[in-house]
């Protein structure tokens, strides 16, 4: 932050269409990535922009296309910032980490067991609360989030104004507006990031209070269980919750023991330990 | 304000109507709420099928397209009282 030239801070939205502007920190290093610092995850409703967003960052060219469906197993590509190498993966595009489909099953368990440093949600600026369901439910996972608030452009032709920072404290994680398409926010997007995996901003996500005293007190006791049979698990009270969801393919990670492996192997943080876990795990067969 | 409830497959055309419930259930349900079908929610048909079956329906701003069954499934309340709002977006 601090080596940031104090004329960046305050761009105009015509400065921040430059290449100069934008090109000041990254480094893109697409496919390049030997190590690194930080693993950032891209999710979001399918054709928000990920992939433009995605390819913003790497340089790649990953298929960005206007059908649903196209990301469909996990992409990776790297860039550096700052001087901190990262390593991006774009995630199928989903409603929802909720549900049974292959996708959203490989978006889930990398945001749950991948850990990554910082899960970028971008979401349509324009279909705002329909995209927020799966920002709320990232955040029950994790707090290190940062909203990409894409297709800001789009917003703007359709009347609709956006007020980012009231979001932003709504839902406890930076806001960034973006146009990626334009390459519009991309350096902004890029410091978020940085502030989140850095820890220099602390996020306070919004979680749901059930606010039921029965509900709470067998989640609390489920809770227990789960730590009980698989301890160093990054989050027993979202597989709690999910358990008492009666999701199907959780009871099944449960009952053969997946769950422990993908929270053993993955659970300590030191880089070549997720590393290996990132190349070796199959996600959703 | 009076209102009538009837299920999604039987909304006329140009009608805009509120969701009431879904009574669906399981892993069909999750994804009718994750798609935005949620009580409360406007809705109104986009296209309607010559073939009858599946109809589009506009929701949040999108598009989603729901077999007849499903449509069966959720139900609807048509407010009686004019609405400003509701006419606005028919």
């Amino acid at each position: 932050m601090s080596n940031v030239p104090v004329s960046t801070v305050h761009a105009a939205s015509a400065c921040a269409t430059c290449p100069m502007y934008n090109g000041a920190q990254l480094t893109k290093l697409g496919i390049n990535m030997t190590d690194w610092d930080y693993i950032i995850a891209l999710a979001g409703n399918p054709n928000t922009g990920k992939s433009t967003v995605f390819n913003a960052l790497t340089g790649l060219r990953q298929h960005t296309g206007n059908w649903p469906g196209k990301t469909v197993v996990r992409a990776e590509g790297g860039f550096l910032y700052d001087e901190k190498r990262y390593k991006l993966v774009d995630l199928p595009g989903t409603y929802s980490l909720l549900s049974t489909s292959a996708d959203e099953e490989v978006a889930r368990d990398f945001i749950l067991f991948g850990q990554p440093s910082v899960t970028v949600v971008v979401v349509d600026a324009t279909r705002l609360e329909r995209n927020l369901n799966l920002a709320l439910q990232v955040l029950e996972i994790t707090d290190r989030v940062v909203i990409a608030l894409n297709l800001m452009d789009e917003a703007k032709r359709h009347g609709i104004e956006v007020d980012e920072r009231h979001l932003a404290r709504e839902l406890g994680v930076p806001v960034v507006p973006m146009a990626a398409r334009q390459g519009e926010g991309i350096q902004d997007l890029l410091k978020a990031i940085a502030e989140v995996a850095s820890g220099a901003y602390v996020t306070r996500p919004r979680r749901i209070n059930h606010r039921d005293p029965q509900l709470e007190g067998v989640v609390g006791q489920l809770v227990r269980q789960v730590e009980y049979a698989f301890p160093g698990l990054p989050n027993a009270r979202w597989v709690a919750l999910r358990l008492l969801d009666g999701d199907e393919s959780i009871e099944r990670a449960v009952a053969d023991g997946t769950l422990g492996q993908l929270a053993q192997t993955q659970a300590p943080q030191p880089k070549p330990a997720i590393r290996l876990e990132l190349e070796t795990a199959n996600y959703g067969d | 304000m009076t209102s009538t409830s009837f299920t999604l497959d039987r909304l006329p055309v140009g009608v805009v109507a509120r969701i009431a419930s879904l009574t669906m259930t399981g892993a069909e349900r999750r994804r009718m709420m994750d798609l935005g079908l949620l009580p409360g929610a406007a809705i109104e048909v986009a296209l309607e099928n010559p073939l009858g079956d599946p109809t589009a329906y506009r929701v949040r701003g999108a598009v989603i397209a729901l077999r007849r069954e499903q449509a069966q499934q959720i139900q609807i309340a048509l407010e009686e009282t004019r609405r400003p709002d509701a006419q606005a977006a028919a």
